[in-house]
């Protein structure tokens, strides 16, 4: 696990600097909420296992980088607390601890989590109240906010070049900026066997071709594949959200299910729904048919024919 | 009529420990000196034990009948040594049980010969006479499971046996003992598969041997008889090859049915060591009573491959093998994957012993086991495709109707799940306690 940790240092590296301090403030924030959590609530011992860790560093990744601290301390909290502990610690869990933990933070706090700061000028500059005191109306504070590139879409129809998303240079949360980063390091990982490639694949595969027969059918309308592939936090969440073991189907079958039912709920909420990104919730609501997918899709057991498959009944 | 080309199918899944047999891979087997003592388990097969004949204080001569077969699916056991009968009683079984053996003091200044025996030529016997004169030598399966080979040479009246396949992979790391059985007695090995197809009127038989033993593939196409079919396949090297299921799927490319045995397809699968022990019954006279060991391992001094008698306790086996190395840590009887750890160097070798291997304190770091996180790499090693993980949490909760559904029957206790967890759960561990719990549920209830 703390292979993936490591992997993500670039990709914290990457929104430092485009959103500077702040963004290791709010990334301290989730971890800490998260790790002391973990090591007040957890069965003893597995905090050496990193994967408290992860999660904290993925929830900090979603966030924007103007947020309190305490909000961030918060969501690492509930997401280990309510998304991982009261399921019965690691292995248990149905639902992604990180992403509970933003959806919590969403629920909560929706101004708070929507604020994006633009890329400032000034490095040094707090890119919104990070040391609010908890539980206060954060102060209104000269930062300069900028609508995503997924909310520039949605709300006002105006588009973003590919290269900007894909180095990054966008307003946004902190995981979503540098796509390029985040792809070398799924690459990584996905070489040293530490995640499973077919749901990042099967993910941005049914994003891809989803959007080119949207796009192709109306293209004022909808924007191109590589758009959607590159904006938002779809590469953060297919890389490291979708491809988390305990949460994801167990057979290869049914991971390629589930990337594609991640992929296809991702599209529909992010054009027909609500919100601009939709990459979150569509990976929550694939968790929970986590169970029933691998439940259909068990191997048929050697020397047995493929009517008889295995009946699971766990 | 000559198969104009016989291709290796192969099977899915498995996964791919290191071999780490170059340190008994080109020895050439030397034979033990008789230790003092020998000591004889009635139970050395798969089937019913056998039944005593001999008392305390008998004398028996090598290769006297000490306990004969129990039935059909029973072996007789026989005297290795010369000498007398001590005792008879309890003593600590390979399996982790005590069981009854018989302890023989060995004759210091015997010449270990044999009593003259008739032996009567076994083109003239009948099939049927051949497979008793096989039950009477005491012949098991050397390959670890000990399942008398005579049972196999008489399979159901209605399941004819069109193929022989004889199992030279050895798949297990460290092991060799296939590898120099193959190497230097070749001729014994055609001879036991062509006395094989005789008995079962087979028309073919396909010698597996996985490519890691070139030199094993060599001697047995330089000797290999041309007036019957016999076929050398070389295999890939993955594990587990060696397991019965496995070779059949990858030399005919056909699942033997969940629940069925091999001769269902028409197969018959026998390790070259045992087709071998068959052609030695006949040529000798003499029934089973030693057999080709490799002890190995990082924690032995000198690492060999030996004739051992049967019975010849651990201590004085490794005391052949120049003793234990100082950070020596853990003695398995056959091989890492499959084989038993052992408590106790006073137990003996038995007819299904393959080899000895010694691990040091480098090797066997104990560490604790984490929960499943699900990654599925168990599923994806699994050569019979179950679903461990799934298992092993039904193991846990000892919902053991849910485990029969899922087919943990057909779990062969490879160890490859456990082998590749993650987490490092002992998957394979829980599957055996498992099964043992499920069969004494059915005997319990019977």
């Amino acid at each position: 696990m703390w292979n993936v940790v490591g992997s993500l240092v670039p990709v914290l590296v990457a929104a430092t600097y485009f959103f500077g301090p702040s963004a290791l403030l709010v990334v301290a924030a989730a971890v800490a909420g998260a790790m002391l959590t973990e090591r007040a609530f957890g069965t003893g011992g597995t905090l050496a296992d990193g994967s408290a860790a992860i999660t904290g560093l993925l929830l900090g990744l979603t966030l924007p980088a103007g947020i309190p601290m305490w909000m961030a301390a918060l969501g690492g909290f509930f997401g280990i607390a309510v998304g991982k502990v009261m399921f019965g610690g690691l292995g248990y869990n149905v639902f992604n601890p990180a992403l509970l933990g933003r959806a919590f933070i969403q629920a909560a706090f929706p101004v708070a989590i929507t604020t994006w700061p633009a890329l400032s000028g000034n490095w040094w500059s707090l890119r919104g109240d990070n040391f609010a005191w908890p539980f206060m109306h954060p102060r209104t504070v000269d930062a300069v906010t900028a609508a995503t590139p997924l909310g520039l879409m949605k709300f006002e129809g105006k588009d973003t070049a590919v290269r900007d998303l894909f180095l990054g240079s966008t307003g946004g949360s902190l995981g979503e900026t540098a796509a390029v980063v985040i792809l070398l390091a799924g690459t990584y990982l996905a070489i040293r066997g530490f995640l499973n490639w077919r749901q990042p694949a099967s993910m941005l595969l049914t994003i891809a071709v989803l959007s080119m027969i949207f796009h192709g059918a109306d293209a004022v309308r909808y924007p191109t594949p590589m758009f959607e592939l590159f904006s938002g936090g779809l590469m953060l969440g297919a890389v490291y959200m979708a491809t988390d073991p305990v949460t994801s189907p167990m057979t290869n079958v049914g991971r390629w299910i589930f990337g594609a039912g991640a992929g296809g709920l991702a599209l529909i909420i992010r054009i027909w729904g609500g919100l601009p990104e939709g990459v979150m919730y569509a990976i929550l609501l694939m968790n929970s048919l986590t169970p029933f997918i691998n439940r259909a899709t068990q191997p048929r057991v050697f020397g047995t024919s493929l009517a008889a498959r295995g009946g699971a009944s766990a | 009529m000559p198969i104009l080309s016989l291709r290796s199918f192969g099977f899915r899944h498995g996964v791919h420990p290191p071999e780490l047999k170059s340190a008994t891979a080109q020895l050439p087997i030397r034979r033990m000196p008789y230790p003092s003592e020998v000591v004889i388990p009635l139970r050395q097969h798969a089937g019913k034990p056998a039944k005593l004949v001999v008392c305390e204080g008998d004398n028996v001569v090598r290769g006297d009948l000490i306990a004969k077969a129990d039935g059909f699916v029973s072996a007789p056991v026989h005297a290795s040594t010369s000498g007398r009968v001590v005792e008879i009683g309890l003593w600590p079984h390979p399996d982790g049980s005590m069981d009854t053996a018989v302890r023989i003091a060995v004759d210091r200044f015997s010449p270990q010969v044999t009593r003259p025996r008739i032996v009567p030529r076994w083109e003239t016997l009948t099939p049927d006479e051949i497979v008793h004169a096989v039950q009477d030598g005491g012949v098991v399966g050397l390959g670890g499971a000990a399942f008398p080979t005579h049972v196999k040479l008489a399979p159901p009246k209605d399941a004819a046996i069109a193929t022989i396949i004889l199992n030279g992979a050895e798949c297990e790391p460290y092991l060799t003992t296939d590898h120099r059985i193959m190497v230097e007695f070749p001729e014994r090995v055609h001879l036991g598969a062509r006395i094989m197809m005789r008995t079962l009127g087979a028309k073919r038989v396909v010698i597996g041997v996985e490519k890691n033993k070139p030199d094993a593939i060599a001697a047995l196409e330089r000797t290999r008889p041309t007036d019957i079919e016999i076929t050398i396949l070389p295999l890939t090297v993955k594990y587990p090859q060696g397991a019965e299921k496995m070779l059949i799927k990858t030399v005919l490319g056909r699942e033997v049915p969940s629940g069925k045995l091999p001769a269902s397809l028409g197969v018959v699968v026998q390790n070259v060591g045992s087709a071998a022990s068959i052609a030695e019954i006949f040529d000798t006279g003499m029934p089973l009573l030693e057999r080709i060991v490799t002890v190995t391992g990082p924690g032995v001094r000198r690492p060999s491959n030996l004739i051992v008698p049967v019975g010849t306790k651990l201590r004085d086996l490794l005391a052949m093998c120049g003793g234990l190395t100082d950070d020596a840590e853990e003695i398995i009887f056959g091989g890492p994957m499959m084989g038993m750890a052992q408590a106790n160097l006073d137990v003996p070798v038995v007819k299904g012993t393959t080899g000895v291997v010694v691990l040091t304190a480098a090797q066997t770091n104990p560490t604790t086991s984490y929960p499943c996180i699900r990654c599925g790499s168990c599923i994806e090693a699994c050569p019979v495709f179950l679903n461990p993980s799934m298992l092993a949490d039904l193991a846990r909760k000892r919902r053991y109707e849910e485990m029969e559904v899922m087919h943990v029957q057909d779990c062969m206790l490879c160890g490859s799940c456990s082998y590749v967890c993650p987490s490092k759960i002992p998957l394979a561990q829980m599957f055996q306690a498992s099964k043992t719990a499920i069969r004494k549920r059915k005997v319990g209830a019977a």
